[in-house]
């Protein structure tokens, strides 16, 4: 078990810092934190509503994270097989484990940096009145549970294809279903062609319904139980998929 | 002495290709096996099985007593290989990513700095050490590939084409490189190039369509060759006709050629039967006819024919 950290740390911190590499870190943090901000201030109203709470910073993440997400976790795996690198990494002695956990982490820290370099928005909310920052807290971590389970889903994704646009349109597509799940529409068209305990189930995979309850202040231990099991599952799909398709 | 590489009867498809076909190899400490074969016939391929990278159909591999798919990590960890391409992440510098190698191979402290210092430059890489490896000549980000692969000093060492695009001095530095390493190792290197074989390859290994088509040494193969033992005498024109029909009556020879030269001598050429070797029969007659000549060698074949040969001619 230390060996497996241990291993997937130094895999980590080589892909953390693969991130910084190429102007992909760059463009990614630029864009995330103007975006949130742009959306709370435009589109959320955030001055309107006179309220001292981030509700309209945190609403659009999820939104955000659809475009920006795949776009981190794309390269996780199709550019390792796309290289040829993947045959030197899966020679070493590196468990798909190890390695899988090693880059899922470290691109979930990418995000969380990007999540941290939010912080005027914090500053700005404190300023301008008493926000209830344990909401705020709850909201952060929230954001971050949607960002990995849909780096989860990309990760896996990745682990599928050579071809790093295929990789980002699937997994948008993907975490598109899961964002939406809950919505009345979809629900409206999955009811009339399905028993109500599909319809039901469905609705319960619902990112949106399970990050809305999160960002009111309430993390139930439903909500984090259904993301961290939505991680494992990917990741463990992610895990088969490696060794399963390495070199085709 | 129980051999350091084990492969058992490997066979890999690929929809309707079979790559590799029932292939059986055991490498031992000391031994430096040359695996040949046109493109295609599946040397990568079987590599890939070796070294546990590709689940082969069926067989299995062993290195250092432990299974490559029964136990990754102890198999792993006394292996380097070197991936055909030699493919290495490009955004690290040569530094970094030997760095990343020695940490992965649970080297510490000290020791990862001196692991890292030693490969450099044993692979000669003292003057790109800092330059992205995207941007380094193909024979550097080679190179770069075999530092990798020799960095943690294993018992076996795997090397998919390693002088592939290295200039005639650094090839001739690899080839050091290997032969230096040889006694402590078991090393299977592929390659194209024939004359490696016979420069540090211990063993020679040709492979085609999947299956092996030779084993031995170059010696071996040499002798496989219709020229090899062949034996040409340069003598005066007038003695010429004479000769060659004396050499055409030994039993042990197929044919003889005659060409004449320039400055009023000929070259006799008497081309062996299969796996007869006509030297010594030659020289007893030359001796007890005396035949008088001014030069005489005996060749010894072109690996290249017998490669040819081998890897057209054996299967249809
Ligand atoms: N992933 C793959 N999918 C389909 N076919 C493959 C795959 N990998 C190898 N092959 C096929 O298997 C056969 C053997 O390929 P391999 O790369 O082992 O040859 P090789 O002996 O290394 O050739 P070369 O000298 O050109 O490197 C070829 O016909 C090749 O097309
Ligand atoms: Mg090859």
């Amino acid at each position: 078990m230390r060996d497996t950290l241990k291993t997937a740390y130094i895999i980590a911190r080589r892909e953390f810092a693969a991130y910084f590499a190429t102007p992909l870190a760059a463009v990614f943090l630029t864009i995330f934190v103007a975006a949130t901000g742009a959306f709370a201030f435009y589109i959320g109203g955030f001055f309107e509503r006179g309220q001292a709470n981030l509700f309209a910073f945190f609403a659009y993440h999820p939104w955000l994270y659809l475009l920006l997400v795949p776009a981190v976790a794309m390269r996780l795996w199709a550019e390792e097989r796309k290289s040829g690198t993947i045959e030197l990494l899966m020679t070493l002695p590196v468990s798909p484990t190890e390695a899988i956990l090693g880059k899922f982490a470290a691109a979930w820290a990418f995000i969380g940096l990007a999540l941290i370099l939010t912080f005027p928005m914090w500053i700005t909310v404190n300023i301008l009145g008493n926000p209830d920052n344990g909401v705020i807290l709850t909201s952060y971590i929230g954001s971050f549970l949607v960002a990995g389970a849909f780096l989860a889903i990309g990760s896996f994704i990745s682990a599928l294809t050579k071809n790093q646009v295929i990789a980002f349109i699937l997994s948008a597509t993907i975490c598109f279903l899961f964002l939406t799940s809950g919505m009345e529409l979809v629900q409206n068209v999955l009811r009339s062609w399905t028993p109500r305990i599909v319809s039901d189930a469905v609705a319960s995979m619902s990112f949106l319904s399970h990050y809305e309850e999160i960002t009111r202040g309430v993390i139930g231990l439903d909500s984090i139980v259904f993301f961290a099991s939505l991680i494992v599952f990917a990741l463990f799909a992610n895990a088969i998929a490696v060794s399963q398709k390495k070199s085709a | 002495m129980a051999a350091l590489i084990e492969a058992t009867a490997l066979r890999k498809t690929f929809g309707a290709i079979t790559a590799v076909d029932g292939i059986s190899l055991s490498v031992r400490k000391g031994e430096v096996l040359g695996f040949l074969g046109p493109n295609g016939a599946g040397k990568s391929t079987t590599m890939k099985m070796i070294t546990g990278f590709l689940e082969p159909d069926a067989g299995s591999a062993r290195i250092c007593g432990h299974d490559v798919l029964e136990e990754p990590k102890a198999a792993k960890a006394k292996l380097g290989y070197l991936p055909e391409g030699a493919p290495a992440y490009g955004d690290m510098t040569p530094a970094t990513f030997l760095r990343f190698i020695a940490e992965i191979r649970g080297f510490e402290g000290n020791d990862i700095k001196s692991r890292v210092i030693a490969a450099i430059s044993r692979a000669g890489l003292d003057s790109v050490v800092d330059q992205r490896i995207e941007t380094l000549s193909k024979g550097y980000k080679r190179r770069v590939g075999i530092a990798q692969a020799i960095l943690h000093d294993p018992p076996v060492l795997i090397m998919d084409e390693p002088t592939d695009g290295l200039d005639p001095n650094q090839k001739h530095h690899v080839r050091e490189l290997i032969r230096e390493m040889a006694p402590h190792k078991a090393i299977i290197v592929s390659t194209h190039i024939l004359e490696e074989v016979e420069a540090v390859c211990t063993r020679a290994v040709v492979i085609a369509k999947g299956r092996i088509v030779a084993d031995g040494t170059a010696e071996d193969l040499l002798r496989r060759a219709p020229t090899h033992g062949a034996v040409t005498l340069r003598v005066l024109q007038a003695d010429a006709e004479r000769i060659a029909k004396t050499l055409a009556d030994l039993a042990s020879v197929a044919r003889v050629e005659t060409t004449a030269e320039p400055d009023g001598r000929s070259l006799i050429r008497a081309l062996p039967k299969a796996d007869a070797a006509p030297a010594k029969a030659i020289g007893d007659l030359l001796r007890r006819e005396s035949l008088s000549f001014e030069e005489i060698y005996v060749e010894r074949g072109k690996l290249d024919d017998v490669f040819r040969e081998i890897t057209t001619s054996t299967q249809a």
